[in-house]
């Protein structure tokens, strides 16, 4: 009997040789069938080599192409585990079996182009049934869901969906948010390259729901992959009648193109975003007018980031309550939580909110990859936070990490060990800010350099308490002072930085007296 | 990749993918990407083809090129090696890899070296952020760079 083996074709994976290792398998012509499939999220062990067996996958990880040899004598493709390499079953690896995987349930375990593993692993039903709903009732059951925007903000998507339902126009669209430019985060990225037709699905509920029949993916140019599969995605939902005059023949039409940006971080803000979908400089808009009401070309435009839309089928499928189930307070449902940085575990953790961010950064991730102490770890992208170990008991919540003046964002987490220096964290926002800076506002245009300047008068010695009270002063004004995050949100990495761990800010006299 | 073309090719080719892609909504990024692959940069005399094509000004396209990063008004060196110098890959030791890179091939962030060979820039996250520090050579991914591989990858791209 022919042996099913899969072996992912996630960016990570490639960059890390899976190429390498499918061809050194292929290679010796045994009775195989080699499967790309998306990424399991452990990125730490890919390239991981599954073996299909009676008791279900078991891995191999990480694995070079030089050891294929000898996994093969160790008996791989009978799915024994003899070898140094051999992890058991996949889905009993700890890291694997503590996740509760709703939106990711089908990456890593499909080809990510074929319908038919789609189909045959729950997808289309959601779609299915919202086609069989009314919009209001489709927009009732998101907005009973609890789901919020997983893009960064936490807005409700069943508030703006209704928003964009009521809005009359003879044209609405709805622009999925791909322009996923965080550091520390990779969820859009291992969706869209492991199970692009989830997106297209939520997509189209999206539309019908909202009563648009155009859909535009803006995704950003450093994702090339995740481009081409997509492309490859909607062509083959086009053919099999997913995509088109008639969704499903339903006869409600519904297209989607993809749009590659260039590289400028801010177009991830979603009035920017739209912006540069209309072929302008990246500039902010001044809201209102909200998208909702006049977004993409003047029209009434859903803009939502990937994950809230690849959220929706599940939803639609096992209802607004299954999915509200999960998590706590108003962060309802699943969160995919990226652990990435200096840790020895990194990669996609799935989970239900409320997991405190010391079980996530100490058990889960297991700590840093360099074998030193957690000295910092910032949540949210660039624009967030900085926490202490003092800090790890915050659960993982909207409110509760706004409560400790941080954010989850997207929920990507970077940790940092012991040799951190941040006082140079803190001007690097702030270089960060400057150099992605749409301009718009003088307080994130101007004052972004500025902060660069007072953190090196610092590193300098030049009076540093002075130059903090300006620092401080400049974040403030930046705070305010700004029409979005980028602007906005840059005082977060710094003044937490600055209030944890003040240690690096002052001269070590000054501490000492302070003590 | 990079080609060497006069004003008279420049405007052929910029009309042909105008003509190509007008139709779309919100034409202008998705020509000047198919701008940039065919030559490698974004050259000048594209800019009064677009604007006249466009309806604009050619301040206006200007303005749009000389907002976004990708856009380059110059050809980049046969090699093109972009880091990543995002947070995620600092927390593991980035900076001092770039800048070993960087001294190896005698060269700073966005220059080219002097034979041509290979140009360096910055680039904020590739997603790869759980097999950090990250870079694209050529359009092609790697992670996990340490000495050997940054040692590796300046005597590939120099040759």
């Amino acid at each position: 009997m022919t042996t099913k083996i899969f072996i992912s074709q996630d960016s990570a994976a490639v960059a890390l040789g899976a190429d390498d290792v499918a061809s050194a398998i292929a290679n010796t012509n045994s009775d195989i069938q080699i499967i790309r499939t998306g990424s399991r999220g452990m990125i730490w062990l890919e390239p991981m080599v599954e073996v299909e067996t009676d008791q279900g996958r078991t891995a191999y990880g990480p694995v070079n192409a030089d050891d294929v040899a000898s996994l093969i004598d160790a008996g791989m493709f009978e799915g024994k585990q003899d070898h140094a390499l051999s992890l058991g079953l996949t889905e009993e690896i700890p890291f694997f079996k503590k996740q509760t995987r709703l939106v990711f349930q089908r990456c890593g375990v499909t080809d990510p182009l074929s319908i038919e593993d789609y189909k045959a692993n729950d997808g289309l039903k959601g779609l299915q049934n919202a086609l069989a709903k009314t919009p209001n009732d489709v927009v009732a059951q998101i907005t009973e869901s609890g789901l919020r925007g997983r893009g960064g903000a936490g807005f409700p998507t069943g508030i703006k969906w209704k928003t964009v339902l009521e809005a009359q126009s003879d044209q609405k669209y709805i622009v999925c948010n791909a322009d996923e430019g965080d550091s520390g985060t990779f969820a859009d990225r291992m969706i869209m390259e492991g199970d692009p037709f989830v997106l297209i699905e939520g997509m189209i509920i999206a539309g019908h729901a909202v009563g648009a029949t155009k859909g535009y993916i803006y995704l950003r140019s450093e994702y090339p992959d995740a481009g081409i599969i997509l492309n490859k995605a909607i062509q083959i939902a086009k053919d099999e009648g997913i995509l088109g005059l008639s969704v499903l023949g339903s006869g409600y039409p519904f297209d989607i193109e993809v749009r590659i940006g260039a590289g400028a971080y801010v177009c991830g803000e979603e009035t920017s975003l739209l912006e540069s979908l209309e072929g302008k400089r990246g500039i902010v808009r001044a809201k209102p007018p909200l998208p909702a009401h006049k977004g993409f070309m003047g029209k009434p435009t859903v803009v939502n980031n990937v994950i809230s839309l690849a959220s929706v089928p599940i939803v639609m499928d096992k209802g607004a309550k299954f999915y509200a189930d999960f998590g706590m307070g108003r962060s309802r449902g699943t969160m995919p939580i990226q652990i990435a940085g200096n840790v020895k575990h990194g990669g996609l953790f799935e989970a239900a909110f409320g997991m405190s961010l010391g079980e996530i950064v100490d058990e889960i991730a297991g700590g840093t990859h360099s074998g030193r102490q957690v000295r910092a770890v910032q949540v949210g992208g660039p624009l967030g936070a900085y926490f202490p170990r003092d800090l790890f008991d915050t659960p993982f919540d909207y409110e509760e990490f706004a409560a400790k003046d941080g954010l989850i964002g997207h929920a990507g987490i970077v940790v940092f060990d012991d040799t951190v220096d941040m006082l140079a964290q803190a001007r690097f926002a702030m270089e960060f800010c400057a150099i992605e800076s749409c301009g718009k506002c003088t307080p994130c245009r101007i004052g972004s350099t500025r902060g660069v300047e007072v953190a090196d008068n610092i590193k300098n010695g030049v009076g540093a308490e002075e130059q903090i009270e300006i620092l401080t002063d400049l974040c403030n004004t930046m705070k305010f002072g700004s029409l979005c995050a980028l602007g906005g949100f840059t005082p977060y990495p710094v003044m937490s930085a600055l209030t944890h761990f003040p240690e690096d800010f002052f001269p070590e006299q000054q501490v000492q007296a302070a003590e | 990749m990079s080609v060497e073309a006069n004003v008279e090719e420049i405007t052929s080719v910029t009309s042909e993918i105008i003509q190509e892609l007008q139709s779309l909504e919100g034409p202008m990024l998705p020509i000047l990407n198919e701008i940039q692959d065919h030559f490698g940069f974004v050259p000048q005399d594209s800019l009064p083809v677009i604007a006249d094509k466009l309806n604009l000004s050619k301040a206006e396209v200007h303005g749009v090129v000389s907002f976004y990063h990708d856009y380059r008004s110059e050809p980049a060196g046969d090699h093109v090696v972009k880091i990543c110098r995002a947070e995620a890959c600092q927390s593991m030791g980035v900076n001092e890899l770039s800048e070993k890179l960087l001294s190896l091939l005698g060269i700073g962030w966005g220059e080219t070296s002097d034979n041509g060979k290979v140009t360096v820039e910055a680039t904020y996250c590739l997603g790869l952020c759980a097999c950090a520090p990250a870079a694209m050579v050529d359009g092609k991914l790697v992670a996990r760079l340490d000495d050997a591989k940054i040692e590796a990858l300046a005597k590939e791209v120099s040759q």
